[in-house]
């Protein structure tokens, strides 16, 4: 049925009271600003599609900063430039909802720039109405990135100037470059027949939104009165003399009959499947038996060290997992500070029997060294009475401590024996266990199903804890004299 | 129940999505990425978002939208980002929004490096954005604490509609430790502050604008009233051997732990040293401090900073008692020895 | 009270809210919106429609930027109970 009356939309609030302005009736626009005509469009639209209630309007920061003074939907007043980004955040909360993002050129093509292109970039299904008056109204006709070549405002008083300010920026055309924006068109003010084109243009990005097409920008060429200084008829005069010329009007993209709709869901699960997710009903309470090592190999600290690439990190997660498994208190912690330089990878594992203080272990029990330069260096730090493990087949030089345990291994040679190098890591825990008993080695290769994510390696690091742990028994029984 | 050994960054997420965040919005940095690229495994498995943003600056602002809808959601970064995300914060704690954001802090300023250093306290705890505001501001020290602490972080938010801060370093966020899971919330109600893209909420403003000066004044004295309900309330620490202190150490994150050691050590040399630990730096346990300085204790801090959180030590003992303080900078992580060595050297003065 | 319904179009302009901006008088296509020589209390010369010609285009509702400034109201409109719209 023809619409007999045009009153004002019910998508406004009939009081605006918001507006401490004793007139809670009339608007905060000056006569003839184009805000004002563009916000009819909006609501008009908003209850003709009958979405009021399910849409969120986005002030930005410019005149339209007060924008929540009359919609009466939900309102977010955003920081200067963010409108985009504020309203990809709520989009994706609530899918439903309808989204407006309302920027006028300052905020959208200036201080906004980054956020529009990649809200535009990553098809946010959501309607942004640029209002471009080429001039910033609200802090008093300062110049916008949209200002006209030789355009005077109070910050190009000598008109705007390429060689200083650089020419205007065209946000249709700029955006029309990238893959992801459904709907693109520049509309204008000036006349009746480009006011009805407006109206059709903010219908569009709206319900294009509602259908779930995705990005929709409209560009509406406005007029400001106040800041360019002209009565309201001259100003629409000055759009389309002036203003239309560097900002043709028209449909820059329409792709809306093309493309699918797509909505995001936001599924609420119950605990259970929150639970699996996370990997956490996986884990089991597994009881493994606490080793019984001598006193003097009791609640190590231990430093691994060696070159990037040799699995150092993932020989001491091995180890902190399997002391977790017997129930001691566990921490590991990768190289930090002045020891990353060099190109050493290292770690420090606890497992102790009562809680950790500090991570670190600057001094530790247990030395395992499976380059020379970690040797070298580390070496000094071992405790009196600790214990050196080296890989001999890279290591050509022997610990010169004497006052320390020390046991040589050819960790790679055996490692390659087993046909991968890489596993010499595996190897050296293995010797470790084997020599100290400060784990079982059946712990030890219960972690292995955790920490080795390519299942098919498995087999040949079980094959290597086992060789290095057969070694490592075999040193301990050589050292006791057995 | 069971455990899972695993890193402090990670644990972050978990507890995050365990405590109902179903959004993340982040930028990559060093040495927070991990707990990016951990939500962006985890968020869609839980039917929440992740979006990798196109700035720190946009994180925080798809943040304040998506905090808008009542929905518990994060973002986290490191220093230089932090600073970034200034602004967004300062409009969230306008807009009484509760967002959660975790720093896990980096060497500065400027660039400066990507190792462990405590030197955001100033930023994160006196507000570090602008206008008359604070965060609430969590400083866990273990990866068990980061889980537990990011959980309390959104309770905390959502408890007094504030911006709530993990406050850790990169050494903590790279740690792994075995960590214990509760289980997961999932009944929240309805915020009857938040948009829900419905009739019942549409009525709901989200906004830092109080244009009238007596209003924005009311606003910022109700701000004032809400972080004195928060100090009253939810001040939070760790005593360890304060009993008989005479020399309490004090240290937040990642040096309370050399610090615990220190105190080990000492203990048994006889030395009446104990240590408190603040958990909240944001309230901050003045009053504790203020007790032990008026028994009489020394303090002594250490920090991974030029001396930040001493200040605040220094005001909560009214000056009545020395404050020593040791700092290391640049990524350097004082160890339990050298601590042991400073400490000795002030006890003996006190 | 009976149903009322108008038998004529006309286009009713709120003296108050209007702000004098003249975007209405440059768009009506008949000519028959005008600025009042009066002023409103706000200062500005109001529009008015000079009551004749009005042919219910509602070109002058979509140029007036104010929300409530301006109604147009077609023939056959079926006014609501208590409506009044002169």
């Amino acid at each position: 049925m023809a619409k007999l009356a045009f009153t004002k939309s019910k998508a406004f609030y009939d009081q605006y009271f918001r507006n401490p302005n004793p007139d809670k009736k009339s608007t905060h626009y000056c006569p003839g600003c184009g805000h004002g005509n563009v916000h009819k469009f909006i609501a008009e639209a908003l209850e003709d599609f009958e979405v009021v209630d399910r849409s969120i309007i986005i002030s930005p920061v410019g005149c339209s900063v007060f924008a929540y003074y009359y919609f009466d939907t939900g309102n977010i007043q955003a920081a200067h430039g963010r409108a985009a980004a504020v309203a990809t955040g709520i989009k994706r909360t609530h899918p439903h909802s309808i989204v407006i993002s309302y920027q006028g050129d300052g905020d959208l093509a200036a201080i906004g720039t980054a956020e529009l292109i990649h809200a535009a970039n990553r098809g946010e299904n959501i309607t942004i109405i640029f209002i471009n008056n080429a001039i910033y109204g609200m802090t008093g006709g300062q110049m916008a990135p949209t200002t006209l070549i030789g355009q005077r405002t109070t910050t190009t008083p000598r008109g705007r100037d390429v060689h200083n300010e650089g020419f205007p920026i065209r946000v249709c055309e700029m955006l029309n470059s990238l893959e992801a924006p459904v709907y693109l068109e520049r509309v204008s003010l000036h006349d009746t027949k480009h006011r009805a084109k407006a109206r059709m243009a903010v219908r569009k990005a709206i319900k294009n939104q509602i259908d779930g097409k995705g990005f929709s920008l409209v560009e509406v060429l406005s007029p400001c009165p106040s800041g360019w200084k002209m009565d309201p008829v001259d100003s629409i005069k000055w759009i389309e003399q002036e203003m239309t010329k560097v900002f043709p009007l028209g449909v820059f993209r329409d792709k809306s009959k093309e493309v699918e709709s797509f909505h995001f869901e936001k599924p609420q699960l119950p605990a259970d499947q929150i639970t699996d997710a996370l990997g956490l009903s996986q884990l089991k309470v597994q009881h493994f038996e606490q080793s019984k090592p001598e006193e003097k190999y009791r609640n190590p600290g231990i430093k691994a060290a060696g070159f990037g690439g040799q699995g150092i990190l993932l020989l001491g997660v091995a180890l902190a997992q399997a002391g977790m498994l017997e129930g001691y208190q566990v921490s590991w912690i990768p190289s930090y500070g002045p020891e990353m330089r060099g190109g050493t990878a290292n770690c420090h594992v606890h497992i102790s029997e009562q809680p950790i203080g500090s991570p670190l272990v600057a001094f530790p029990d247990v030395l395992i060294a499976m380059n020379r330069p970690s040797l070298e260096r580390f070496q000094n730090d071992v405790k009196e009475g600790g214990l050196i493990i080296y890989d001999s087949s890279l290591i050509d030089i022997e610990p010169s401590r004497q006052d320390v345990e020390i046991m040589p291994i050819p960790a790679t040679r055996m490692a390659d024996e087993l046909g991968n190098t890489r596993i010499a890591n595996m190897v050296v825990l293995g010797a470790y266990i084997g020599y100290t008993n400060a784990l079982n080695k059946e712990t030890v290769l219960a972690t292995l199903d955790t920490i080795i994510s390519r299942k098919r390696l498995i087999d040949i690091n079980r094959q290597a804890i086992e060789k290095g742990y057969e070694f490592g028994y075999e040193m301990k029984q050589k050292a006791s004299g057995k | 129940m069971a455990k899972e050994l695993l890193k402090g960054n990670y644990a972050v997420v978990k507890g995050a999505i365990l405590a109902g965040c179903r959004n993340y919005f982040g930028y990559p940095i060093t040495p927070a990425s991990e707990i990016a690229e951990a939500a962006a495994y985890y968020m869609p498995l839980v039917g929440g978002t992740f979006i990798q943003a196109e700035s720190e600056v946009a994180a925080i602002n798809m943040l304040y939208g998506a905090v808008s809808g009542g929905i518990r959601s994060m973002t986290a970064s490191s220093s230089p980002g932090i600073s970034l995300k200034q602004e967004g914060i300062s409009y969230a704690a306008g807009a009484e929004l509760p967002i959660v954001v975790v720093d896990i802090v980096r060497g500065g300023p400027g660039l400066g490096n990507i190792a462990p250093e405590q030197s955001d306290y100033n930023q994160i705890v006196k507000g570090g954005g602008h206008g008359n505001y604070k965060n609430i501001v969590l400083a866990p020290n273990s990866a068990q604490e980061m889980c537990d602490l990011t959980m309390l972080a959104f309770d905390l938010a959502f408890k007094y509609r504030n911006p709530a801060f993990i406050l850790s370093d990169g050494f903590i966020g790279q740690m792994m430790e075995p960590v214990e899971f509760p289980e997961p919330r999932t009944d929240f109600p309805r915020e009857d502050w938040a948009l829900y893209g419905d009739a019942e909420s549409k009525k709901n403003l989200i906004s830092s604008i109080y244009l009238d000066p007596d209003e924005l004044e009311e606003h910022n004295r109700k701000l004032q009233r809400k972080y004195q309900e928060i100090e009253e309330n939810e001040v939070r620490y760790e005593e360890y051997h304060l009993d008989d202190a005479k020399f309490v150490l004090m240290g937040y994150g990642i040096v309370s732990r050399m610090l615990r050691s220190a105190v080990d050590t000492l203990r048994k040399e006889g030395l009446k040293v104990g240590m408190l630990r603040p958990l909240t730096l944001f309230p901050f346990p003045k009053k504790q401090i203020k007790e032990l300085a008026d028994r009489g204790a020394a303090f002594f801090v250490s920090e991974m900073s030029n001396g930040q959180m001493v200040d605040d030590v220094r005001l909560a003992t009214e000056l009545k008692v020395p404050v020593y303080f040791y700092g290391r900078m640049g990524g350097n992580v004082p160890t339990t020895e050298a601590l042991i060595e400073q400490i000795k050297i002030y006890y003996q003065k006190s | 009270m009976g149903e009322k319904v108008l038998d004529k179009h006309i286009t009713v302009i709120n003296p108050e809210l209007c702000k004098g901006c003249g975007l209405c008088i440059v768009a009506c296509p008949q000519g028959v919106l005008k600025f009042h020589d009066k002023f409103n209390s706000k200062g500005y010369h109001y529009a008015y429609y000079v009551g004749e010609g009005c042919t219910g285009c509602s070109v002058c509702f979509y140029a007036c930027p104010e929300p409530e400034a301006i109604a147009v109201y077609k023939k056959g409109y079926v006014l609501k109970e208590n409506e009044e719209v002169l």
